[in-house]
């Protein structure tokens, strides 16, 4: 048995950010730390493409399976870039001794422990434990939220701690309903809380529990991805940590979330007797839709103009979901992908652009394409991505999101696509501002060395090729697999 | 012993669970509040360890005494420390009058019992009641946060939620995980105290209701 967990390449998988938390917590040299956390993290992403090819049984706590698989890679492949970026990021900031060697060692520490905690929400089989990981998500990254430890920072990470707290309890009660709903069918013990045991007699469960179970679980995990009314916690959490956070915040912790919901869905859907929960997701997908797109038009900070453009794509993330169907599942799974990339990718722009220019407010950054060509266009090209227009990724698959609407409920089509022409307005403003016209000063960080300039871009420059060419070319593999797993979405 | 003395006595510990979560609603002093929590906890534990003597599940016998020991005994004692410490408002700042607040419970409460009775037709009558006291307790706790102002009785809320949520999970026959799930709640609190302290958290910054706006928000003009 122990030869046998030995052997299981998703044990190693956990294991090397867990241990890698562990050593960057000793380690006392910041320099040295941003290297050992980008190799930690190269070494999980290795792992994690291990599993692509080898799939280990189910455990009663861990499985694999085509659906989580993809996002562990994603995972583990943003975490890589973030903790790229992270380097370069944090270079700056030690230099300019804005952080003391205490808190950069705890912020490594805890950029590992964050990525541990997303990989055992994402593999586990055991839907008490799932909750358990995101319960130590959110500790990890309230830590990081709260690492400049001044006014608004606390406050950020305080309102988000209380808020997402509250989402959790409301997630566990749910999660407990489940239990009850499958422990007459499965048995008192750990089988009525595994999924892989679950899927497969979820249409014995009493129906209503079941949905009651739904509603909490939604409400509660739908805190996490943000989802109005419930999103206030996100903005403030995404501009008052450091930059790298924010990037990993919007690029995986949202979607492990949304992965939380989902398995959830899944359950619900096999059950004929339950409540059909698309017409949940779709309400609270297009509020949140609409919610981000006016809050967007009022921004002066930029992150937070970022982050409120986080809400808006897990809004459309949840409304293609809800709707379920081949078409809509998979324009749902490209879109999670797609913004992960592409979003992490405008959070390393944003970070170093906070950085030279030494100002946050939408008003004190302008011209970056002259000042700063590189970054400025990257920006741009990130920015055009996000805001859904061709030939970028996400322009696919909103617009497949759309014409599945159209196919399925032609009225829903209606506010989403006012919703995503609202945001298209928001974002393309914001941006001509941005990168074009008379630069500003450049007040913030000196030019560092061109070394660290190069890693500093290099993983924006990574994502957002990513993105283009997903737009101009899928690889049929891919395409074959999220085609498999929207099926499994139902 | 008879099964009715079984159920009676869970459901007498439950009901004591749920009225402390009443008793939180009505007190005007953060004493007092904390206090009435420490007496929840105390039930909370009593719950957990009768649940592991009907259900012979000894693992229960942990939490119940990580019920008994953190969260009835040192989680108090740390508060009015805290409260003492950082000097705090003694007195209890409410958003919402406290006989509204107790109007709006009673209808939670009715409404728990409406929601969950009905769904649980085909479980034991044990489990099913529990369970509407857990979803009671929760939501008064949840009621809490949002009507008191203090930073400390926004966390007591909290804390009270979650004796809901164990309650739940305790009454939920042979279910796993409780007492990682426990565990995971008490490094959590101590968390949320540790931040108390650590950043000095007189009043609350921000409330869950969206209306309340505060200087520090960093994005005005």
């Amino acid at each position: 048995m122990t030869a046998l967990q030995a052997a299981n390449p998703l044990l190693w998988l956990l294991a090397a950010p867990l241990i890698g938390a562990g050593v960057l917590f000793l380690l006392p040299h910041w320099r040295l730390a941003a290297l050992t956390n980008i190799a930690v993290s190269a070494v999980t992403f290795g792992l994690s493409l291990v599993l692509v090819g080898q799939r280990p049984e189910p455990t009663a706590l861990l499985f694999i399976d085509d659906f989580n698989v993809f996002l562990v890679v994603l995972t583990a492949f943003v975490g890589l870039g973030s903790s790229i970026f992270s380097a370069a990021y944090i270079s700056r900031e030690g230099n300019a001794k804005r952080l003391a060697p205490p808190q950069m060692r705890l912020y490594h520490a805890m950029y590992q422990a964050f990525l541990f905690t997303m990989l055992l929400a994402l593999t586990a089989n055991n839907i008490g434990l799932l909750w358990v990981a995101i319960e130590a998500a959110t500790l990890t990254t309230v830590m990081m939220v709260s690492l400049y430890r001044t006014r608004p920072a606390i406050e950020a990470a305080w309102k988000y701690f209380i808020l997402c707290s509250v989402g959790i309890g409301l997630a566990l009660f749910g999660t407990i309903l489940v239990y009850m709903a499958a422990q007459p069918v499965l048995g008192a013990g750990s089988q009525a809380m595994a999924w892989t045991a679950m899927i497969g007699q979820a249409g014995d469960f009493q129906p209503a529990l079941l949905s009651l179970a739904f509603v909490f679980i939604l409400v509660g995990y739908g805190t996490k991805v943000g989802l109005a009314p419930l999103h206030n916690w996100l903005p403030d959490a995404h501009a008052e940590g450091p930059t790298p956070i924010a990037a990993v915040l919007s690029g995986l912790l949202l979607n492990v979330a949304l992965y939380a919901i989902l398995r959830m869905k899944m359950i619900v859907s096999a059950n004929d007797g339950a409540m059909d929960p698309g017409p949940f997701m779709i309400a609270m997908g297009l509020s949140s839709l609409f919610v981000a797109a006016l809050m967007l038009y009022r921004r002066r900070d930029i992150k937070r103009l970022f982050a409120y453009s986080s809400i808006e794509h897990m809004g459309i993330m949840t409304f293609a979901f809800g709707m379920g169907g081949a078409l809509s599942n998979f324009a749902g799974l490209l879109h999670m992908t797609m913004h992960s990339l592409a979003k992490s990718a405008v959070f390393f722009a944003v970070g170093l652009a906070v950085q030279t220019v030494g100002s946050a407010r939408l008003s004190d950054i302008r011209g970056l394409t002259v000042s700063r060509p590189v970054l400025g266009w990257g920006l741009v090209i990130g920015v055009v991505a996000i805001a859904g227009l061709p030939p970028m990724g996400i322009f696919m698959s909103e617009f497949l999101v759309v014409a599945s609407a159209f196919a399925q409920q032609p009225l829903l089509a209606v506010p989403l696509i006012l919703a995503l022409l609202l945001t298209f307005g928001a974002l393309v403003m914001r941006l001509q501002s941005l990168a074009f016209g008379e630069p500003s000063p450049l007040l913030g960080y000196p030019v560092p060395n061109p070394w660290v300039n190069g890693v500093a871009v290099a993983p924006m420059v990574l994502h957002l090729a990513l993105v283009v060419i997903a737009g101009l070319w899928l690889p049929p593999a891919l395409v074959a697999w999220f085609e498999s797993v929207a099926a499994m979405l139902g | 012993m008879t099964a009715t003395l079984t159920y009676d006595l869970a459901h007498l510990i439950g009901a004591t669970v749920l009225m402390m979560g009443f008793a939180l609603l009505y007190q005007r002093r953060v004493s007092s509040v904390i206090r009435i929590y420490a007496l929840q906890a105390l039930a909370l534990a009593a719950a957990a360890a009768w649940q592991a003597y009907i259900q012979d599940a000894p693992h229960l016998y942990l939490t119940a005494a990580i019920a008994l020991v953190f969260k009835a005994i040192i989680v108090p004692l740390a508060l009015s420390w805290l409260v003492r410490r950082l000097g705090m408002h003694r007195t209890i700042e409410t958003a919402l009058g406290i006989g509204p607040t107790l109007v709006i419970g009673v209808g939670l409460v009715a409404l728990s019992i409406l929601l969950v009775l009905p769904v649980t037709e085909g479980a034991a009558a044990l489990a099913r009641e529990s369970l509407a006291l857990a979803m009671s307790v929760l939501l008064l706790g949840l009621l809490m946060m949002i009507t008191r102002r203090n930073a400390v009785t926004q966390v007591i809320g909290f804390m009270a939620l979650e004796n809901g949520l164990l309650l739940a999970a305790v009454s939920a026959q042979g279910m796993p995980l409780v007492v990682e799930i426990s565990v995971a709640f008490a490094v959590l609190v101590a968390m949320i105290l540790f931040g108390i302290f650590f950043f000095r958290i007189r009043e609350r910054f921000d409330s869950l209701d969206v209306e309340t706006l505060d200087p520090y928000r960093g994005d005005r003009p």
